[in-house]
């Protein structure tokens, strides 16, 4: 081979390449995430979006309301404030988590940029890379990233149809002790999981804080979902039943707005304290207009009563994928029936790989999610994530139908070759990216 | 008022994400080098829109299907609008991996011995058969995609015969038909080449090595994690052979404008031929912009170039194009 000469060029296209922190290491391009941008096109039925549908949202309400705050108050909204949140929102947000059984002072509340922050800002306070934080299998995939961020190591354990399983948590607990790693929280969404879709019952909810209480783990609840209940009364939070061991987190992106992130953490008062410092740290402050507009909102407009009409409009989207996944999926498909949320967990015919049919599914203009980006094990291959949020129950059912081809089209295929599917990791082998989630549109 | 040249980009293929980072480097080139310039990403709105108001040149950065099979610039010449780079029979042609192969071997230029499978295939015949006669032909590693597309989506490297079966499902979930290729073990280069109605040029050959030794998706488009070397460091002779199969390439094929070939350099300095790409990659870590940068000339200026040379041929040609 020739020697280089001056005028070659070497080049990597980055010049940081070598300067970048150890946490970066997975945050790559993904074929997967590409796909996605696909998904956005009108032409394509998307089950893979978890984006609130805010609609029916009384925009001229909210717009009257923003327009008061600047006229009236816009040297307060325009300016920064406190970096532990509006002091009046923090009392609405208490009015808000007593529907739940929470009963807090509006001191003990972090108000975060959506509770997205929030997460971010737990885990920011609490661990050290290779600390371990248990979350469910499967779990919100962006709170993985964010653990995944600081280096943490997931624990993943099981659920069935009444939320996490005692016993999983029980050895999760076991075995990480018994390797010497630190435990550092529970990450759990008890209503409405995202992507599960399932609820964990009362008695559950009371198993789980004996385990947490007996073992000494602290709770980390996530629980943006805890109002789109769609029979009955909201579930009692963990937090209702546990102050000191449970930290707590809140958000209006799904009741109200999105765009406007603005969330919460409920924590015991030397946690929040640290929240505070760290919000100020990261933000100096969560944005004070957008805070004060979802207060406007609060104080000017029904919003429970608006609540009450989403959760009407997802109940039928919901009943609409049901139906249409009873009348249409091949018979060795598996789902569950959500009681609240956005979203269905499907598990897949033996041998068919979700993440490896997604491209299959985007020519036939209909997307979802692979179970992989639920994961932080590189399990899941076999489930994908329906959400039923977005598209109008027409769409929804139509998406249905094309996946259902989808899904035909890689049996036949899979049968064909005697494809093992689910592209099962070897023992000790790692998953080669971590960042085959949806990106903000669609987690 | 002039009217804009418009930066086509997005579509509806896999690669829809790669080609509105193209079209959008593209266009700012293109600016830059003070072009007026459009961007817009094709929908049903398009052919009113060209109607109503016919762009001055399109510059099709629409990779994949719809965008490099032909099937965009062929509705381009039936609006009679002129476009930058080949027309459509020769994208169909170029686009498909086994007919280009074929092809470019017609002239004498080496390409990785290969079949060519539709699933179809695989069904009637008993895949466990019909993949040991490849295996037992082909030898292993191979390589197996798509017979259609790029950004390598659907590429797999095989080496063991037990992960061919999961290869081929990959490969189909992106296209009905998949071409398995013996690999070349060598330097894996990249030769644009050029024609701005002067004659098709080739620009310095790229030599790419990624970190994990497959120049995959996440290779493509994760900075930092593939080593350009611009031009490559092979001799000299072995550097005008990969200019010379490339401008072959485009040649034979009927090429127009702007084309790149990706090619193998063997241990023993032969050129091998892999594909052709007629919209190849303007990201921020795409080779032709590399390349481009490479040999001194600015994006914008070549891109300003190109669209001259479109515009003026389809004025002599008329609003039909061939090619």
């Amino acid at each position: 081979m020739a020697p280089d000469s001056p005028d070659v060029s070497r080049t990597r296209l980055d010049t940081y390449v070598d300067r970048y922190a150890a946490r970066t290491q997975g945050m790559t391009a993904s074929e997967i995430r590409a796909l996605f941008a696909v998904a956005s096109r009108p032409e394509v039925v998307s089950l893979a979006g978890g984006m609130p549908n805010i609609s029916g949202l009384p925009l001229d309400v909210v717009g009257a309301a923003i327009a008061d705050l600047v006229t009236q108050r816009g040297p307060v909204a325009l300016q920064y404030s406190s970096g532990q949140g509006d002091p009046t929102l923090r009392e609405q947000i208490c009015e808000v988590m007593a529907l739940e059984g929470i009963e807090a002072h509006p001191d003990d509340v972090v108000v975060t940029v959506g509770s997205q922050q929030a997460v971010d800002l737990v885990t920011r306070v609490f661990c050290d890379p290779g600390d371990v934080v248990i979350c469910e299998a499967p779990s919100y995939v962006g709170a993985l990233g964010v653990f995944k961020a600081f280096q943490c190591q997931v624990v993943h354990a099981e659920m069935d149809a009444d939320g996490l399983v005692p016993d999983a948590l029980r050895q999760a607990i076991a075995a990480t002790r018994a390797a010497g790693k630190t435990i550092k929280f529970l990450y759990t969404i008890p209503s409405f999981h995202n992507p599960a879709g399932v609820t964990m019952s009362a008695p559950r909810r009371a198993e789980i804080l004996d385990i947490c209480r007996s073992e000494g783990v602290l709770i980390l609840e996530d629980n943006p979902y805890g109002l789109l209940g769609f029979d009955g009364e909201p579930m009692r939070a963990l937090r209702a039943d546990e102050a000191e061991g449970v930290i707590y987190l809140g958000s209006f992106s799904k009741t109200f707005s999105p765009g406007l992130r603005v969330g919460w953490a409920l924590a015991p008062h030397a946690v929040r304290e640290k929240l505070v410092l760290a919000q100020e740290s990261a933000t100096l402050c969560p944005p004070a207009f957008n805070q004060m507009a979802v207060s406007a909102y609060l104080q000017a407009h029904d919003w429970q009563g608006q609540v009450k009409q989403l959760r009407e409009m997802y109940r039928e989207r919901r009943d609409a994928m049901i139906e249409a996944l009873h009348d249409l999926m091949p018979a060795a498909c598996r789902w569950n029936v959500p009681h609240g949320g956005f979203f269905v967990w499907m598990s897949l015919p033996p041998g068919i790989d979700a993440k490896a049919m997604l491209p299959r599914a985007v020519t036939a203009r209909v997307a979802y999610v692979p179970g992989t980006a639920f994961f932080a094990d590189g399990f899941g291959s076999g489930s994908i994530r329906l959400s039923f949020c977005y598209p109008t129950p027409e769409r929804i059912r139509e998406g249905v139908r094309r996946l259902a081809g989808v899904l035909e089209e890689e049996m036949e295929l899979r049968a064909t070759f005697g494809a093992t599917g689910g592209h099962a990791l070897r023992l000790g082998e790692l998953p080669r990216s971590g960042y085959d989630g949806p990106g903000t549109d669609l987690s | 008022m002039t009217r804009p040249v418009v930066v086509l980009a997005g579509g509806l293929s896999h690669e829809r994400d790669v080609s509105l980072r193209s079209g959008r480097r593209a266009a700012e080139a293109l600016r830059a080098a003070g072009v007026e310039v459009a961007e817009r990403d094709v929908d049903g709105t398009l052919l009113a829109a060209f109607t109503a108001e016919p762009p001055a040149c399109v510059v099709p950065m629409l990779h994949g299907e719809s965008g490099e099979d032909g099937a965009i610039r062929e509705v381009l010449d039936l609006l009679g609008v002129p476009y930058v780079g080949a027309g459509p029979a020769a994208c169909r042609t170029a686009f498909d991996k086994p007919v280009a192969k074929t092809l470019v071997a017609g002239v004498g230029i080496s390409t990785p011995e290969s079949v060519v499978l539709p699933h179809e295939t695989f069904r009637e015949l008993g895949a466990q058969d019909v993949m040991a006669a490849v295996v037992a032909r082909l030898g292993l590693p191979l390589v197996v995609k798509p017979a259609r597309g790029g950004s390598a989506l659907g590429c797999t490297l095989v080496s063991d015969e037990a992960d061919l079966p999961d290869a081929m499902v990959d490969a189909f979930a992106y296209g009905p038909v998949a071409l398995i290729e013996r690999f070349v073990a060598g330097t894996e280069v990249a030769v644009p080449v050029l024609d701005d109605g002067t004659g098709p040029r080739a620009l310095p050959v790229v030599a790419i090595r990624a970190d994990g030794g497959i120049y995959d998706y996440t290779a493509r488009y994760t900075a930092g994690s593939t080593e350009f070397t611009v031009p490559a460091p092979l001799p000299a002779d072995v550097l005008a052979e990969c200019a010379r199969v490339a401008v072959a390439a485009h040649e034979v094929l009927g090429l127009r404008e702007l084309s790149r070939s990706d090619l193998i350099v063997a241990a023993d300095g032969s050129v091998a031929f892999l594909e052709v790409n007629v919209a190849p990659g303007f990201t921020e870590t795409s080779l032709v912009p590399l390349s481009v940068e490479a040999a001194g000339l600015d994006l914008g200026d070549v891109l300003a170039s190109l669209v001259r040379a479109a515009s003026a041929r389809d004025v002599r040609a008329g609003s039909r194009a061939a090619g």
